[in-house]
């Protein structure tokens, strides 16, 4: 095996994930098998080729620093599910 | 047994452009909640960063500036982590491929100069922020807003080179000093600007490993890092002499009570999981680009210091506190523009105004004496107009009300008395008021003399002028 379950249950936790025993049994194997493509993958010899960067054959895409008009608050609080006063609202965040 | 501390430090200092980094939306300080946003810094599905071409030129200036080595390939990565005041719930951010690194920084501590390393410099963007009170209203839960999510943000990490908290002030001092220089940050702490957190551990004098860090946040002055790095190795070399180990944590600044808290996180909260930003492409900067920005690169208070010195012909102390500060600076060479004794102004600007805008808790720019108003007093000085007794209430009602030095002169009838024969006169009604003083003067009491000078000040309100008064005062009595 190349993951343990118990390690599918971590990276569950981080990604604010619940699981149940089916479901970590089933990501436990899935995952297994996409690491065990990757051994295959890292069995080719890539020695003499450049990592890829990025897909895109592509860099130094900008934008000028103009601003542009940003959207109305009533239009970016409206699927907001609480807000108050012109915020968005959450839980009390005790720091 | 003696320790020795080990502070490196990382500030955030927020880029001085006009949008955000990745989108449109305003980066003005200051407005309402929530109206700087849209779908591309809030991370609404579907849309795509574009990255600020400024932010990107502003970075690599800091960079030349700082020595630091700037990669010819750099990229984004996530970093993420759940929090209220992260909307993508990822931090757009840089990991492997920094836009530069391995620079340094000299400073001056107790006359000494100092070589602190820079790790690296990397762009993110900033986050948002949270409200756990309106004012000082109570809301029954936590307010976000966005406004300053986006904002382009460049983090600075030092290597852990610092041994004390004055090295890590004067670090901070001349940071800010260069990005003031630069002008590609407005370097304001209480606004939030610029940040500054602190990694710091201690260890036996002599020992080369270093010991278990603590990260120390919210300090939000550079007074208070240096009081919070104080409490700090304080509080751990007393953990260690009590037989106690130092537990690596972040610990939270309390600026009231001057102490620091453990913020008893999970050390899993750490794991960010870096992965290549997908939807940005690499920065790629070629020696072309670089020459070009390193051109428009202005001179920075080390150089201007050095031409203080040579073109004014002022001390390096003189030079080293007008030009710590880009302010102080241009408001200087303002005063002497076509002023041919740059010492006396600086005389004034370091002395008097230095102390009352402190005083006044201001800065330059807020002065009410504008480098007209300090050029002007000191023509009238030179003049002979006034003395530089007079001149000082002159200073002081510029100071506070910006009235034009001649303005003040005649108003408050400040003109100083050179005329011989009204000062001889004078000084004739001294002597004769004060035959007990002459006596001991010409017994030899050469004190006495300077008793006399001050009734004939006293009786022309400190008008009379001093060298005249001093020389017809010696003439009379010899
Ligand atoms: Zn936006």
């Amino acid at each position: 095996m190349k993951i343990t379950k118990k390690e599918v249950e971590y990276v569950a936790r981080l990604a604010r994930l619940a699981l149940s025993e089916a479901e970590k049994e089933k990501m436990t194997a899935q995952l297994d098998s996409i690491l065990q493509y990757m051994d295959k993958l890292n069995s080719l010899d890539t020695k003499n080729v450049e990592p890829t960067s990025h897909v895109l054959p592509l860099n130094n895409v900008w934008r000028e620093d103009k601003v542009q008009p940003s959207l109305s608050r009533e239009e970016m609080l409206a699927n907001a599910p609480e807000q108050a006063e012109g915020f968005y609202k959450v839980k009390k965040v005790i720091e | 047994m003696k320790f020795e501390a080990v502070i490196g430090l990382e500030v955030h200092a927020q880029l001085k452009t006009k949008s955000k980094i990745f989108c449109g939306c305003s980066t003005q300080f200051g407005a309402e909640p929530n109206t700087q946003i849209c779908p591309v810094c809030t991370g609404m599905p579907g849309v795509l960063p574009v990255l600020n071409k400024v932010a990107i030129e502003y970075i690599i200036k800091t960079s030349l500036a700082l020595d630091c080595k700037v990669n010819p390939l750099s990229r984004f990565a996530r970093k993420q982590y759940f929090y209220p005041d992260l909307p993508k719930n990822y931090q757009i951010s840089q990991y492997d491929q920094p836009v530069s690194e391995h620079g340094y920084l000299d400073v001056q501590v107790d006359g000494k100069t100092k070589r602190l390393g820079i790790t690296r410099i990397h762009l993110e963007e900033d986050a948002g922020k949270l409200l756990h009170e309106v004012g000082s209203r109570q809301i029954d839960g936590s307010y976000v807003d966005l406004n300053r999510t986006g904002v382009p943000l460049m983090e600075i990490v030092s290597e852990p080179d610092m041994r004390t908290p004055q090295e890590a002030h004067a670090y901070l001092i001349a940071l800010k000093s260069i990005l003031e220089y630069l002008d590609v940050s407005d370097c304001n702490m209480e606004e939030g600007s610029l940040r500054c957190d602190a990694n710091v551990s201690i260890r036996p004098v002599g020992q080369k490993e270093f010991g278990t860090k603590a990260e120390v946040k919210n300090m939000n002055s550079f007074k208070g890092v240096q009081k919070a790095l104080e409490y700090e190795i304080a509080r751990q070399i007393k953990v260690t002499e009590e037989g106690e180990r130092i537990v690596q944590e972040t610990r939270l600044w309390d600026a009231d009570k001057e102490m620091t808290f453990s913020m008893r996180s999970k050390e899993e909260a750490h794991d960010y999981r870096y992965f290549p930003e997908p939807d940005l492409v690499p920065v790629v900067v070629d020696e072309k680009w670089l020459a070009a920005i390193k051109a428009t690169l202005p001179e920075l208070s080390s150089q201007k210091k050095e031409r203080f010195v040579k073109e004014y012909s002022l001390p390096e102390y003189d030079a080293g506190v007008l030009t710590a500060d880009k302010n102080l600076s241009e408001y200087f060479e303002a005063t002497i523009k076509g002023y041919a004794n740059p010492k006396a102004a600086s005389n004034w600007i370091m002395t008097e105004l230095l102390a009352q805008l402190n005083a006044a808790n201001k800065t330059i720019k807020e002065s009410l004496i504008t480098p007209k108003h300090m050029r002007e007093m000191l023509e009238l000085i030179d003049k002979g107009t006034i003395s530089g007794k007079i001149a000082k209430t002159v200073f002081e009602e510029m100071f506070a009300s910006g009235k034009m030095p001649d303005v003040v002169v005649k108003e408050k009838g400040l003109v100083q008395i050179s005329d011989e024969g009204a000062i001889a006169k004078i000084i004739e009604e001294v002597l004769a008021a004060n035959a007990k003083s002459v006596e001991e003067y010409k017994a030899g009491k050469t004190a006495a003399l300077n008793f006399l000078l001050g009734q004939v000040m006293k009786k022309t309100q400190g008008k009379a002028n001093p060298g005249v008064v001093n020389k017809i005062l010696k003439d009379k009595l010899s």
